[in-house]
């Protein structure tokens, strides 16, 4: 490139004027512009302003071509984690939804500002057919100085209107000098041993990937290299193996002496499980939940319990934080979500309606077994032996007693004059005489 | 083509920025007796110093910077050998320094960008001296700081899980996740200021080319400036991709860093979840990077001779930014406090007490002192324009930043909801060694650069001289339309800076 090789007889490139400032350049340039040449250019060591005109150079369509690619990033960067997080592997994270677009500006942004970026610049080299590996004025010598201090107005054979004679004339004034490009003798094309080694290049890419999706499909026998152990290998217990931390060879250890599992406290039976305690080995015949004999529920309360009024209140309490939201706080099954339940008939989905705690089937169980229920579930109920604690679960035992008591009374046992008081709404809901509960 | 005082015809006193009575009349930006000619000798004639000839000073700081990268080598070699346990980090502050170290850098890799494009957008002429410095000191910086996020990951060799890529196991990433926007963020920042980078330095590369006097040099050279002419049809179209490309950056450059601050403020750890993080971070993230070009531009304009390109007025307007944006995190750092007391949540305004007066304290005041106090002295233009106070200052400055992450990162996760699981956090010497040899990359990287690349983007200074615009053939006059407000009169091209 430094220096001018060819004097060959082949037609040269093009004619060069070579200026030393802004001004004789941009004239030049106007001259040849009002001349009609269509073939030619200027060459300046920076962005000239004013030369556009000059020149007559259009607007370039780059802005477009980065506009559209931006919105594809955008569509790409918004529909790819769609396609990542709500639709090939959807999980939930902290209760929150699937898909909610705020989560995902920070990553769609980025992608549409590299989308944009990126073909802004290759939009530019391909919009200026760079990269260029040979050109003519680069075998000039005295065209190496416009990229440093001065300026060119290139006008090249191949224009229709080329005639040696007026284009030197058009360029010279103001010119520091008018010099002759000869035409590239060099090759263009690339070398032939190119060609094979980028084809025997492309062959071995693909050699990595042959085997990735062999590796995809076939199956085998040996165990698989490891490069990384990770956490393949572990100083851990494993069946069937001695351990190697503890002196016994145990990786299992037993509970310290005097350990109580949870839910294994046995120190008085009637008040844990309900239970006669002198019962606990199965006689009878008749077997409720959790297989023990009907016979053995414990009727009364566990001797531990002092039934009095702070115990009632205490039972109300806890009645109506656990347990009125399903089965109201007249024990009557209508508590605000068996309302609920009806309103969007839950029932569709499974539900089953909280039972009327005040209905005979209830009324019939002993108290023992309804403090089972009340601390291990029923039906489609949970068992609550995790939230109330046991004097409390018998509290609301005695509780539901005292609704159910109350809730129906003997029509016939009541004094008459009180009867007769009643609002006639209410005699309805006054029931026949029930069974007398434990208490 | 000679310049004189350009400012002498209106009356005005010649020098300082805000000196010149006129507001319209700006000083010189390229001073002393200077013309395209001298502008190339001068920038082109660093990368063609023979090599045999290269400056003693530049060998002698290479090797330390090869030591010091050779430190790091054999510090993440043990790293990936051994596990992550070689660190300080353990239960509860699992971030320790590596995150401290990849916000520090990321943070110093902000003002190459900004410099490029912000200032562009805002036809900061100045920009034009120190840009391409400023712009390969971020990517030198974003390479150190995607380094410590990748190590710390634990097991490197599946850092590509990172990435969507379809796999066997069908996993995906979680794209609501603050830490996979980071990846995008940074991982995008990277890859748009290289290119940025690099599309600037195709016309200055054209000159190397064309001035090479060997073999090696012209091929190289050649192959990288891409057969670039300087054909004026290729300037049109490479000066719009340009202003695309600053317009692209600027909105980036204030994601990054609000991406990195997600890091923190989307999680719920006392002392981070703030809404004040992201601006936060990013006038942080400013001030580190603007203190870095001002250490790395003071020694870089002294050795190669360029006072007259990167002027006293351009370190002027650097210490006005570093000083402003110093007020701008001390702002920040009492606002904090004031949110921790007006939310009324004890948890947080025990992590900002204890921040203060807690374990911490040292770390915090060093913070204080160095990017809240110290800056206060560019309020004198004395001090602004004293190099050596300067250059001290842009590192005291670096201190401060690196020890406001520590403060962020260490501060609150020692002491977070769990009092039983509070510890006191301690480096290891992989720690240490690891950051000093962050340095020995980064440093490497840039003596190469100085050494082989245009330290100077040239094409883009002689914009900014008078004679580059049509009317000002060796006569001085239309200063401050030469120096261009975007109001030309071509319609056409009005809105279209010119390059500067």
């Amino acid at each position: 490139m430094a220096d001018s090789k060819s004097a060959t007889t082949t037609t040269p490139y093009g004619l060069v004027g070579l200026y030393t400032n802004v001004d004789d350049l941009l004239a030049a340039a106007r001259r040849v512009r009002d001349a009609g040449f269509t073939k030619w250019d200027s060459h300046t060591p920076f962005p000239v302003h004013g030369i556009d005109p000059a020149m007559g150079i259009k607007r370039t369509i780059l802005p477009w071509i980065t506009l559209v690619m931006g919105l594809t990033g955008v569509v790409v960067g918004i529909v790819g984690q769609w396609w990542v997080n709500a639709h090939g592997y959807a999980f939930q994270i902290s209760g929150k939804p699937i898909w909610s677009l705020p989560a995902n500006i920070p990553v769609a942004f980025e992608v549409t500002i590299a989308f944009s970026a990126f073909t802004t610049f290759f939009g530019m080299l391909a919009i200026n057919r760079l990269p260029r590996l040979s050109h003519p004025l680069h075998r000039l010598t005295a065209f190496n100085r416009v990229t440093s201090d001065r300026f060119a107005v290139v006008i090249e054979t191949a224009d229709p209107r080329f005639d040696a004679g007026q284009v030197k004339r058009l360029l010279a004034t103001g010119a520091e000098s008018v010099v002759e490009c000869p035409a590239d003798p060099t090759h263009a094309g690339l070398p032939g041993w190119f060609h094979g080694v980028a084809a025997i290049a492309t062959c071995l890419t693909l050699i990595p990937l042959a085997m990735a999706y062999r590796g995809r499909q076939a199956t085998s026998e040996k165990p698989r290299y490891v490069v990384w152990t990770d956490m393949s290998f572990q100083r851990k217990a494993k069946p069937q193996r001695a351990s190697e931390l503890f002196q016994d060879g145990r990786a299992a250890r037993k509970p310290v002496p005097g350990t109580i599992a949870v839910g294994q406290i046995i120190d008085d039976q009637e008040l844990r499980f309900g239970v006669e305690a002198d019962e606990i080995s199965p006689v009878g015949t008749e077997v409720g939940p959790n297989g023990v004999p009907l016979s053995q529920w414990l009727t009364g309360f566990p001797a531990a319990i002092t039934v009095d009024d702070a115990f009632l209140d205490r039972g109300e309490q806890r009645f109506d934080i656990y347990c009125s939201v399903c089965h109201g706080v007249r024990a009557d099954g209508l508590g605000s979500v068996a309302l609920r339940a009806k309103d969007i008939r839950a029932t569709r989905w499974g539900w089953v309606d909280p039972k009327n705690l005040l209905a005979s089937v209830t009324v019939a169980r002993s108290n023992g077994e309804l403090f089972h229920i009340a601390s291990h579930g029923i039906s489609t109920m949970k068992g609550y032996a995790s939230q109330i604690s046991t004097v409390d679960r018998w509290a609301i035992v005695a509780w539901v007693r005292a609704l159910q008591n109350s809730q129906a009374i003997d029509s016939r046992g009541a004094p008459q004059a009180e009867y007769n008081d009643l609002p006639p709404e209410l005699l309805g809901t006054v029931q026949g005489p029930q069974t007398e509960g434990g208490r | 083509m000679a310049i004189t005082d350009p400012t002498a015809h209106l009356g005005g006193p010649p020098g300082g920025f805000i000196g010149a009575q006129d507001p319209r009349v700006r000083p010189a930006l390229v001073e002393g007796d200077n013309n395209f000619t001298t502008v190339t000798d001068m920038v082109a004639g660093i990368p063609e110093q023979p090599v045999e000839k290269t400056d003693k000073l530049w060998i002698g700081l290479f090797l330390i910077s090869l030591a010091m990268l050779g430190l790091l080598g054999v510090c993440l070699a043990y790293l990936i050998h051994t596990g992550v346990g070689v660190w300080g980090n353990n239960n509860p502050v699992f971030w320790g320094w590596p995150i401290v170290n990849f916000v520090f850098w990321v943070g110093i890799g902000h003002a190459g960008t900004l410099i490029s494009a912000v200032l562009y957008l805002t036809r900061q002429h100045w920009r034009t001296a120190v840009n391409r410095s400023a712009e390969a000191m971020t990517i030198f910086a974003v390479i150190c700081a995607g380094m410590f996020p990748g190590v710390h990951v634990g097991r490197i060799w599946v850092a590509y899980w990172l990435a969507p890529v379809p796999n066997q196991m069908s996993m995906w990433q979680n794209f609501r996740s603050p830490l996979l926007w980071d990846v995008f963020a940074v991982s995008t920042y990277f890859s748009v200021s290289l290119v940025f980078w690099y599309m600037g330095m195709i016309p200055d590369l054209a000159t190397l080319r064309d001035r090479a006097t060997n073999k090696w040099r012209r091929i190289s050279y050649g192959a990288l400036s891409m057969g670039w002419t300087g054909s004026s049809r290729h300037w049109h179209v490479y000066e719009r991709a340009y202003l695309i490309l600053a317009a692209l950056a600027t909105p980036l450059v204030f994601s990054v860093h609000s991406v990195v601050s997600f890091d923190f403020a989307v999680s719920q750890v006392p002392g981070w979840h703030t809404t004040i993080f992201p601006p936060y971070f990013v006038a942080g993230a400013i001030f580190s990077g603007f203190a870095m070009v001002l250490t790395l531009m003071i020694p870089a304009r002294k050795w190669f001779n360029l006072g007259h390109i990167i002027t006293l007025n351009h370190i002027d307007v650097m210490c006005r930014i570093l000083m402003a944006t110093g007020m701008m995190v001390g702002y920040g750092y009492s606002m904090e406090f004031f949110m921790a007391w007006y939310g009324g949540v004890q948890v947080e305004q025990f992590a900002f007490v204890n921040r203060a007066f807690g374990n911490y304290a040292w770390a915090y005041w060093i913070m204080i002192t160095c990017n809240v106090l110290i800056p206060q002295l560019f309020w004198s233009r004395r001090m602004r324009r004293n190099l050596a106070v300067v250059f001290v200052i842009s590192i005291t400055t670096n201190i401060g930043m690196w020890f406001e992450r520590f403060v962020i990162v260490v501060t609150s996760l020692s002491r977070d909801y769990l009092p039983s699981s509070w510890a006191y956090f301690s480096p290891t010497w992989v720690d240490v060694c690891t950051f000093i040899g962050s340095f020995g990359l980064f440093l490497t990287l840039f003596l190469l650069f100085i050494r082989f690349l245009p330290f100077v983007a040239m094409s883009e200074v002689k914009i900014v001289m008078p004679a580059a615009h049509a009317g000002h053939g060796g006569h001085v006059k239309d200063r401050h339309d030469a120096h261009g407000h975007g109001d030309h009169g071509h319609s056409k091209h009005a809105e279209v800076p010119h390059h500067g």
